[in-house]
């Protein structure tokens, strides 16, 4: 069986495991890292949402052997570690306008945002209520006007 | 003695024998006050699965329907709750009313989710915005009784009369400055067998933790990635486990063409034949879902494999009552409405999902469930084993709105791990939950009312529905009133219907029945159950009968509406929301009352219906008119945790957009075409109102109402009655584009799950 290396939350990872099993199941299955939520496995619900050297991707939708032994995948687990600090300031943020219900949507709402508010400050302008109509990720719970005024706030920080 | 908040009230509380303090108070206390510990339940009783001897055995523990609060030696306490957490903060609600009575902090008190016991009977069901509304009181009760059992041990230790004695913020003060931790007093202050002890509640009017806004407990596990759910938990040798399900629903196998080929696919360990279809277990999902797809089945028929929801509509109406209009004097006029609700899918995020570890002689089970105890007794009878021998953990789950009453996945896990003999981490599939999980019935309304020009002299509603499956069995309060209802052989769904629909305005002769047709989908009921649809039928017939009265549909409910209590949120809403201010073309404002579970509340919100918002273009998914604002006032009596509350009006809000405008499951040959988000249109953030403000009234009870359910049927009804306005087209179809040509290409039935993506890569930004 192929073996695949990669680096996870700042770590090196290998596992044995046919190319075509979405890096989804490899996180969750085989290493255990259960801070991506399985919601639909079809790219849309994005409960799943993780960093791929920097930018929001869907590990549902990408096969491990498309993952290269360089790539640096990020978590929600390592998040907080990517700017030195207990927690990164969207993760604050929605701590402080306690955004949270059932929580299961939140860790791939996290990190989209997190991704979403670089992608606009590297646009050079502030985020607003049409780039928050873009967001795709599903909250069964109904969390989004929370979500909202949390991007906004750490937007600020960030 | 009438509690006017600032007596302290004298009870009875219980000591049980446990190396540290461990107090208790009898669950029934808050719903039958004058028969607290009676036990024996009045409901029908599946006696196959569970007799009165059964029950008398466990009546006889020392435990027996009671709650118990531990207080550690580190000076916390701890509470195993009998309810379901599903997001909706009522263990940090129950965090807070321990901490009250205690004297402890927030954060120093412990929240589990309690095993199935089954001793409680019908006392651990989850439903109904029940859970505090019947916990506030014993819990109160057990926690005051500890802290009365931490004085008295230090007042003794100190000479001391324990009326002379205070606590504050985890510590007994005494009268000349002496201190004690409880932590200190806990192993002291533990029984050695079970009594009572008197003890009595905080007065209302003392409390500084009840009341304040207070953020959720579990909140920095969930932004962590640390909080665990079901499919998180690690439970040794669980592999992970899905299952093909057939093409209709309930169909079942007659063969498989390929069982040992799929048996040998890479990852796979196990291929076993089950009663909903066949089972896989392996290594990852992934490579279950590609064994589902490879599996060569033979199926045979389901329980409803031709019909549409043309068909279901058709049933339905040779079904309903016929609406009878009353002998009136002369000028008075009738008006009639119709409205028809499709169907709705309740699949949280979370999947179905449990793990079982079924063994020759006891099974383990853990899963989200909110009527635990039938499970477990449900699971016994399937697996064979006694009660005792199966063991039934609640797990934190990840949404619930209705789907986790039923334990669908639990007894399938069980099935399954039987059959394999071996554990499993059973999850469905997104589309499977879609497809064959469980779905809000479809249902049509209609409504008679006379009028003249000032008043309105009756009011009749007929609900006729798909038939509602509540075989998870009762709530103690549900099953107790269901018995006291008038004669005739009322069905459970008719007593649920009578107990929670009313028509809350002074409308003469009132008349609301249902009628049920017994179909064979997949249903259950949806957060708020019957409430959204009969109240927005009504609420937009308040509109109607407003606009004939000459009246404005705000002031008009204010006249009709019965309490002045009532009438407060409806101004509150109204003021903050500027009723009646100019609105441009193709906008409008729409308002809306409901009142359930001891609590009042109203909406209003103001609707873009213009071409150039419903034509606004988003990739896979719909978008239609837009809520812009909604603003909700909320009185649930007591409010325990008002950031909770407001939490739960907004994702009543959300939801009741979606029911108005754009979700629902399209039934084709007896099975929903949905089967992915991006198919099923629940609220997204390119419809959520970009203004949202909820309004907590200050306390109008000793007690606390209901809140998880609360916040949907007036959204729901506001925005319907916006909607009419701002197009002068009253709706009468559930949601407003159900009937629109499909907004997606549905998800092949064959095979049965969709692949995953693969470009997600290229997607990334």
């Amino acid at each position: 069986m192929p073996q695949h290396t990669f680096i996870v939350n700042g770590e090196q990872v290998s596992v044995d495991v046919p190319d075509d099993v979405r890096l989804l199941w490899v996180l969750r299955d085989l290493l255990g890292i259960h801070g991506p939520k399985y919601g639909c496995g079809l790219e849309v619900c994005r409960a799943c949402t993780s960093h791929i050297n920097g930018k929001a991707f869907n590990p549902c939708a990408v096969p491990v052997g498309d993952v290269a032994p360089t790539d640096e995948i990020t978590t929600i687990e390592g998040l907080a570690a990517t700017v030195g600090a207990d927690l990164h300031p969207m993760q604050q943020a929605w701590l402080d306008l306690d955004v949270a219900q059932c929580g299961y949507c939140q860790p791939g709402q996290i990190m989209t945002a997190v991704a979403k508010v670089r992608q606009i400050h590297a646009e050079g302008r502030e985020i607003t209520d049409a780039d928050l109509d873009e967001i795709r990720n599903i909250c069964r719970c109904g969390t989004y006007v929370r979500i909202r005024e949390a991007i906004k706030t750490a937007a600020a920080q960030m | 003695m009438k509690d006017d908040g600032t007596s302290r009230r004298r009870f009875l509380g219980y000591l049980i024998a446990a190396p540290t303090l461990v107090a208790a108070a009898d669950l029934a206390v808050a719903a039958h006050p004058e028969a607290a510990g009676a036990a024996v339940p009045s409901a029908p009783e599946p006696a196959d699965l569970f007799d009165l001897g059964d029950l008398l055995v466990l009546a006889s523990m020392p435990t027996s329907n009671k709650i118990a609060i531990q207080i550690n030696t580190d000076s916390t306490a701890s509470f195993a709750l009998p309810r379901a957490e599903v997001g909706q903060g009522i263990s940090t609600a129950t965090a807070m009313i321990i901490a009250e009575e205690l004297d402890l902090a927030v954060e120093n008190v412990h929240i589990t989710l309690a095993d199935a016991r089954p001793e409680l009977v019908f006392n651990q069901l989850t439903g109904g915005s029940n859970s505090i509304r019947s916990i506030y009181t014993p819990v109160r009760h057990a926690a005051a009784t500890a802290r009365q059992r931490l004085v008295n041990t230090a007042a003794k230790n100190w000479k001391v009369s324990p009326g002379t004695c205070t606590t504050s913020n985890g510590v007994v003060n005494g009268p000349s400055g002496q201190h004690a931790s409880y932590g200190s007093l806990a192993v002291q202050a533990a029984a050695s067998q079970t009594t009572t002890l008197p003890a009595t509640l905080k007065p209302t009017s003392k409390f500084d933790v009840i009341g304040k806004a207070q953020s959720r407990l579990d909140a920095h596990d969930i932004v962590t990635g640390r909080k665990t759910f079901v499919m998180d938990m690690d439970v040794p040798n669980a592999l992970p486990t899905m299952v093909c399900r057939p093409p209709t629903i309930n169909g079942t196998v007659k063969s498989v063409a390929n069982l040992a080929t799929v048996q040998a696919m890479p990852g796979i360990t196990d291929v076993a034949i089950v009663s909903t279809g066949v089972a896989v277990r392996g290594a990852t999902f992934g490579q279950c879902i590609d064994a589902v797809d490879a599996l060569n089945v033979t199926w045979g028929p389901g329980t409803e494999d031709s019909k549409s929801d043309a068909d279901v509509l058709a049933e339905l109406r040779k079904a309903e009552i016929p609406l009878l209009v009353p002998k009136l004097g002369l000028g008075t006029k009738t008006i009639d409405g119709d409205f028809v609700f499709y169907f709705r899918s309740n699949s949280p995020l979370e999947t179905n999902a449990a793990i079982a570890d079924v063994r020759a002689d006891s099974a383990e089970i853990w899963s989200p469930l909110k009527s635990p105890i039938v499970a477990q007794e449900t699971i016994a009878l399937k697996l064979g084993l006694g009660i005792d021998k199966v063991k039934v953990h609640v797990i934190s789950s990840g949404g619930s709105f209705g789907r986790h009453l039923f334990f669908d996945a639990a007894l399938e896990a069980a099935e399954i791990s039987k059959a394999m003999g071996k554990p499993v981490k059973l999850m469905w599939h997104r589309t499977d939950d879609f497809r064959h999980g469980r779905t809000h019935p479809m249902a049509t309304n209609r409504v008679r009312a006379s009028y003249n020009a000032n008043n309105v002299f009756s009011f009749e509603q007929r609900h006729t529905s798909v038939s509602t499956d509540f075989t998870h069995g009762l709530g103690e309060i549900l099953s107790a009133m269901a018995a006291k209802l008038p004669e005739g052989n009322l069905g459970f769904s008719e007593s649920i219907f009578e107990l929670t629909q009313t028509t809350p305005y002074n409308f003469g002769i009132t008349t609301q029945l249902l009628n049920e047709v017994d179909l064979g989908f997949h249903t259950g009921s949806m957060r708020n159950i019957y409430s959204p649809d009969v109240r927005t039928a009504q609420e937009l017939m308040i509109d109607q009968l407003a606009l004939r009265m000459g009246r404005d549909p705000y002031q008009f409910r204010h006249t009709f509406l019965k309490s002045a209590r009532s009438r407060a949120v409806l101004d509150k809403v109204a003021q903050v929301g500027n009723w009646g201010r100019a609105m441009a073309p193709g906008t409008a404002q729409g308002i809306a009352f409901h009142t359930e579970y001891k609590g009042v509340c109203a909406c209003l919100v103001e609707i873009d219906c213009t071409p150039a918002t419903v034509n606004r273009p988003i990739a896979d998914g719909v978008t239609g008119p837009r809520v812009t604002k909604a603003v909700f006032a909320v009185d649930v009596g007591l409010p325990i945790n008002p950031r909770g509350l407001e939490a739960q009006m907004q994702g009543g809000i959300m939801d009741g957009i979606a029911q108005t405008l754009t979700s629902s499951l399209h039934f084709k040959n007896g099975i929903p075409l949905e089967g992915s988000w991006d198919n099923y249109y629940y609220t997204r953030q390119w419809n959520v109102p970009t203004d949202v403000q909820v309004i907590v009234m200050p306390a109008t009870s000793q007690s606390p109402g209901g809140a998880g359910e609360f916040g949907v049927a007036a959204s729901m009804a506001a925005v319907a009655c916006a909607y009419a306005r701002a197009t002068g087209t009253m709706p009468t179809v559930f949601p407003i584009n159900h009937l629109d040509p499909l907004g997606f290409t549905p998800i092949p039935l064959v095979p049965p799950l969709p692949q995953s993506p693969t470009d997600g890569l290229a997607n990334a930004f």
